[in-house]
């Protein structure tokens, strides 16, 4: 991969998503040896807002920091989805919370769906991890880093006490969307079924 | 031994620079977008055993870094837009009793409370006109997350080497976003500090130009006294009204930056040997730029990147010659207009020079540089 490959992180502030995107940013920069860049957009407030988190990872030095046209989209509110989805690339990945996005925007794009912070409340037992369940995702689908790169960069950037609850909701959001995807399919603007 | 890596925010690469530079003293007021640059000082300070103090606003935190400084440490402070304008009358006490210190102003939209989240380029004149009177005005613009670490390094050496308060200013975007960042080791950039006294307390003056223009500068506590004013003064640290020592002294701060202009001036061309049209741009807005000029030159339109990298005292040297043989100079800023004019100047009606300004807290994006190429070389 020596083109860019842009990745961004949507939702309300408060959600985790910056903190999602700097995990990614450094596994591909720490621990894949790639160029990666990571920026952030948000408004004044501390909790709530649009919120979103850009990762940019590439194999050449990275000039422009902000995403030009975005591989990978994940929207975690259905405002972050309106908002954020305008410049998402043909044949682009866009990944949503199905409890909490139900309008899709238009666009010939790989849709993947499923309850991001219902799985975190239930299946992890915390819904505060629901960005590493997204972000374990976000790597099951796009494949742009390794899983143990990932791994090594949520281990570094967790609290001791706070890396098996972590690494769960890693692996969870990871199978989550390899099961998803595989029932998903590429939508032409017409009709689309959320998976579940 | 393998290089430290890590991936970094651009205010924290500047903390890290700062301490690498022997700095041990932080006074600032916390304040969006740099807020980031006082909390690694307050954290790494102690352990070096340096001092981290939060002061009641940005004012007094200019003050209690000069003071610092007078008692021979290396001194940071941080702070955007408002707390910039705060500190400007202390800046300009620095500026005439000459004493070293470090001033971090990551750019966010303006005036006043403006838009704290948002990136912007509009404090650039400010950092050379903010405070009153003629002074000497040092002023970095760094690109990127490694580039802050070794500009905010050079900042300190060219404070200490010129005795005059340095300014760094990322914007924003700059500021706030991660990259991957090689530290640097001890020995790898020089470290410069200042001149000291070569004669004993009884003789020393602190503004005696038999040394030179940049007199020694003694450090409080180490048994030299003398006396600091905001006045104009006397090689004794007094004030004077007469009129030849105040001229005089003026024209000496001034020279310390104009006849040191090649040490001081740092800047990056890309691309520039066969351009026709040139790009003129610094910080986040270079690195939409460049994209530009990559794109451009995949349509065959002959387009390069002129970056500023000391943005004060002004690239004219390089400019004036690249404006004569360019047909047309872009200048892209994050404000309504400002570099354009000092690029104008340097251009003297030797190119069209045009610009894209931009306030509305998103980024001028590569698309908006490239249409403005096209339309250039038509």
């Amino acid at each position: 991969m020596s083109q860019r490959y842009e990745l961004r992180f949507s939702g309300a502030g408060g959600q985790g998503l910056i903190l999602a995107g700097i995990i990614m940013a450094e596994a591909a920069a720490i621990y894949d040896g790639k160029q990666a860049l990571q920026s952030q957009s948000y408004g004044p407030e501390a909790r709530g807002g649009a919120s979103k988190s850009e990762v940019i990872i590439s194999d050449d030095p990275i000039d422009y920091p902000k995403a030009t046209a975005v591989d990978a989209l994940l929207a975690l509110t259905q405002e972050a989805c309106d908002k954020y989805s305008g410049d998402l690339k043909e044949g682009a990945i866009l990944l949503v919370d199905s409890d909490l996005v139900k309008k899709i925007p238009k666009g010939d794009f790989l849709l993947v769906g499923f309850p991001i912070i219902n799985t975190a409340k239930n299946e992890v037992g915390r819904t505060i991890v629901a960005n590493i369940v997204a972000l374990g995702a976000m790597v099951a689908l796009t494949g742009v880093v390794t899983k143990a790169s990932v791994e090594k960069a949520v281990l570094s950037r967790v609290p001791e006490a706070f890396r098996e609850l972590n690494l769960k909701a890693l692996q969870i959001g990871f199978d989550k969307a390899m099961s998803a995807r595989e029932t998903s399919f590429t939508q032409m603007g017409e009709e689309f079924h959320l998976s579940r | 031994m393998a290089k430290k890596i890590a991936l970094l925010q651009g205010n924290e690469a500047c903390a890290y620079g700062a301490l690498y530079a022997g700095c041990r003293f932080f006074a600032g007021y916390p304040i969006t977008p740099s807020t980031e640059v006082a909390e690694v000082m307050a954290r790494e300070l102690p352990k070096l055993g340096g001092k981290f103090i939060q002061m009641e606003d940005e004012i007094g935190a200019m003050a209690a870094v000069i003071g610092a400084s007078l008692t021979g440490m290396k001194t940071l402070t941080a702070t955007s837009g408002p707390g910039f304008s705060l500190k400007q009358e202390n800046i300009g006490y620095a500026c005439i009793t000459e004493v070293p210190c470090v001033i971090i102003n990551v750019m966010r939209g303006g005036p006043s409370t403006g838009m704290p989240t948002g990136p912007s380029q509009s404090d650039v004149m400010q950092a050379k006109w903010g405070t009153h009177g003629d002074h000497p005005a040092i002023c970095l613009v760094p690109a990127s997350v490694q580039e802050l670490f070794t500009e905010t390094v050079r900042a300190f050496n060219l404070s200490e080497k010129y005795r005059t308060p340095v300014t760094v200013m990322p914007d924003e975007i700059v500021g706030h976003m991660r990259e991957r960042i090689e530290f640097p080791e001890p020995g790898d950039l020089p470290v410069v500090n200042r001149a000291v006294p070569s004669v004993g307390p009884e003789e020393y003056l602190p503004y005696d130009t038999r040394f030179g223009d940049i007199p020694p500068l003694a450090a409080f506590g180490s048994g030299y006294r003398f006396h600091l004013t905001g006045l104009n003064k006397t090689a004794d640290g007094f004030p004077t009204n007469k009129a030849e020592v105040v001229q005089r002294e003026g024209e000496r701060q001034l020279r310390k930056i104009e006849d040191n202009i090649d040490d001081i001036v740092l800047y990056e061309e890309y691309l520039l040997d066969d351009a026709e049209i040139a790009i003129v741009a610094f910080g986040s807005t270079a690195r939409s730029a460049r994209y530009a000029v990559n794109e451009a030159r995949k349509a065959g339109i002959k387009a390069g990147l002129f970056r500023i990298i000391t943005y004060w005292p002004f690239p004219d040297k390089q400019l004036a010659p690249l404006a004569a043989r360019v047909k047309a100079i872009i200048v892209p800023e994050m404000n309504l207009g400002m570099t354009i004019h000092e690029v104008k100047r340097c251009a003297a009606g030797n190119s069209k020079v045009t610009g894209i300004f931009r306030v509305d807290g998103e980024p001028i994006n590569p698309g908006q540089i490239l249409d403005e190429i096209r339309e250039a070389g038509k």
